[in-house]
């Protein structure tokens, strides 16, 4: 029977005085990052003191915290809460997350908003038709955010679509490109600099800050991607979000 | 009633301890630069210590006082003068109603706070006050003509009409001079570096580039490599993480950092020195000195420990 990525103990890496990071592992792996939420959920129910972030990666995740809250005894406050996360995962579950939840990403696929779409195609021998459906065929995991704030990393992008990113990255992705970054898909929730290759456009506001949450998606979410035509495309961004 | 910028100097933004847990959604701290000097800042006008104050760099800007105000400048020394006369910095300071306080010079350091007794009425944006320019997050930078608008101080907070009648020493919190080293731990990717470049980081001097900014200080100097590619998956950076881009030239994060990087963590730049590093000019010499975790996490714990004495010696001062 193979191992299993729960039955691996996590190192701990210090980045410096006030964060630790809790490490699974050094790969994208859908079985990793499946324990990094799990582990994230239940270090927020415990509640750390002192902890004042945490934030999940791939296949490791940071604890930002207040060292001199850890500060009693002989050791050193990062060999005490590392300890104390010990503890907590002594008693976490492994990688089973309750209930997530499943969220739809209508996507204008080509045109001007995917210019990378026929280019990319043809380069991975596919039509623009058949990219576009193995896409929005996809069940994809938020690995993670990052880059920018809302900035999804999605996991589970079919092995046919992996594509190189571009040579010369673009000063300007428009705010709602879905786009396609090595084995990676992800949305630029805002006007950002990027270099991977454009596919569509969502009308959908992935980051408001004057919305709550800010965010329309969470590390560890599902999300399937859905194509839709002008029309609808318009009607959506039109409607209040 | 409230305070308008003049002339915004280089770059001034609101700053504060920070915003924090939001990690998750890709949200950064941001903050101050230097926040020793935002919280002695703070102290000396009885606000809390991570109350938001003005933060300048370079070239600091001339604000209008519409209205009486107390406040107090720490950080890079800046050649302040109220209505032109020299101003001190790391006192209480009163500046009267239609006074103009300049403070576009700064010869030494980069970053100086200004802190306003009774602090700033600005919008909170996910818990914090912190402009994160590069996330277009909180108040933008200001502009000439901006408004900043002041609360009522603290009554208990009885500050002496005049100022106080004494300075503290910035010695211990203000130490721009290039020639100190800057201490650093090993980052999880310094045993990747190529031989030359292990001897480099530790006994070559690096320049403090013009392309530095609020998220990162750039250095110049002797290209740094890997001994072999590795490939690394995105995890999180802190505050103080030496990066190590394709193209050789290191990058310390510094405040506005983005929350994950993929480039290897070379080192850790210790957490009692990062003000020291963000005080660094472009063009200033960085050496970098080893130090081991566990001293650098001693070191920040007694740090801490002593500006906490402090500041709570400066309340008694104040109240007495």
């Amino acid at each position: 029977m193979p191992a299993r990525a729960t039955d691996v103990a996590p190192s701990f890496d210090p980045i410096g005085e006030t964060t630790l990071l809790v490490r699974f592992g050094s790969r994208i792996d859908a079985s990793l990052n499946a324990r990094v939420h799990a582990t994230v959920a239940a270090l927020r129910s415990a509640a750390l003191p002192g902890v004042d972030d945490i934030a999940p990666a791939y296949a490791s995740l940071a604890l930002h915290y207040q060292p001199a809250v850890w500060a009693d005894g002989g050791a050193l406050p990062w060999r005490n809460l590392a300890d104390a996360v010990g503890a907590v995962l002594a008693h976490a579950p492994g990688s089973e997350q309750a209930n997530p939840r499943t969220i739809v990403i209508p996507v204008r696929y080509g045109g001007e908003d995917g210019p990378d779409l026929e280019p990319l195609a043809s380069l991975l021998g596919l039509s623009p038709r058949h990219l576009v459906e193995r896409h929005a065929g996809g069940e994809y995991r938020v690995a993670m955010l990052g880059f920018a704030p809302g900035f999804p990393y999605l996991l589970g992008l079919d092995p046919a679509l992996h594509a190189p990113r571009l040579a010369n990255p673009r000063v300007r992705v428009p705010r709602g490109s879905v786009a396609i970054g090595g084995a990676q898909t992800g949305i630029y929730p805002s006007e950002l600099p990027g270099g991977w290759q454009l596919i569509g456009r969502t009308p959908l506001v992935l980051f408001d800050v004057a919305r709550e949450p800010a965010c329309l998606l969470a590390p560890g979410d599902t999300v399937r991607f859905q194509a839709i035509d002008d029309e609808a495309f318009g009607a959506l961004a039109r409607a209040p979000q | 009633m409230s305070v308008i910028v003049n002339k915004p100097g280089l770059l001034t933004t609101i700053q504060d301890g920070g915003r924090r847990g939001h990690a998750a959604s890709g949200i950064g701290h941001s903050g101050a630069m230097d926040d020793v000097a935002l919280r002695l800042a703070n102290a000396l006008v009885g606000n809390p210590l991570d109350a938001p104050a003005l933060e300048f760099a370079l070239h600091g800007p001339v604000l209008q006082f519409e209205r009486a105000a107390t406040v107090a400048l720490c950080g890079a020394a800046v050649e302040a003068r109220i209505d032109g006369e020299t101003a001190a910095g790391w006192q209480s300071l009163h500046v009267d109603a239609g006074s103009m306080l300049d403070c576009s010079r700064i010869p030494r350091g980069t970053y100086a706070c200004l802190a306003f007794a009774g602090g700033l009425l600005t919008a909170r944006v996910l818990g914090s006050a912190s402009s994160d320019v590069n996330a277009g997050l909180g108040p933008r930078a200001l502009r000439s003509g901006s408004r900043i608008e002041l609360s009522a101080p603290d009554p208990r907070a009885a500050l002496p009409r005049r100022g106080l009648a004494w300075t503290l020493d910035p010695r211990p919190w203000f130490e721009p001079d290039p020639d100190r080293p800057i201490r650093l731990v090993r980052g999880s990717h310094f045993d990747a570096l190529d031989s030359t470049s292990r001897r480099a980081l530790f006994e070559q001097a690096f320049r403090v580039s013009p392309e530095s900014n609020r998220v990162g200080t750039r250095l110049d100097g002797p290209r740094l490599a890997l001994a072999t590619p590795l490939e690394l998956v995105s995890e999180a950076v802190a505050h103080g993480t030496l990066q190590l881009p394709p193209g050789g030239q290191p990058i310390a994060l510094m405040a506005e950092h983005p929350t994950t990087g993929g480039y290897p963590r070379i080192g850790q730049v210790a957490a009692v020195d990062l003000p020291r590093l963000a005080q660094r000019r472009p063009g200033d010499a960085v050496r970098f000195e080893e130090i081991s975790l566990d001293e650098a996490q001693t070191r920040y714990l007694q740090r801490e420990r002593e500006l906490a004495h402090l500041c709570e010696s400066i309340a008694t001062r104040l109240t007495r």
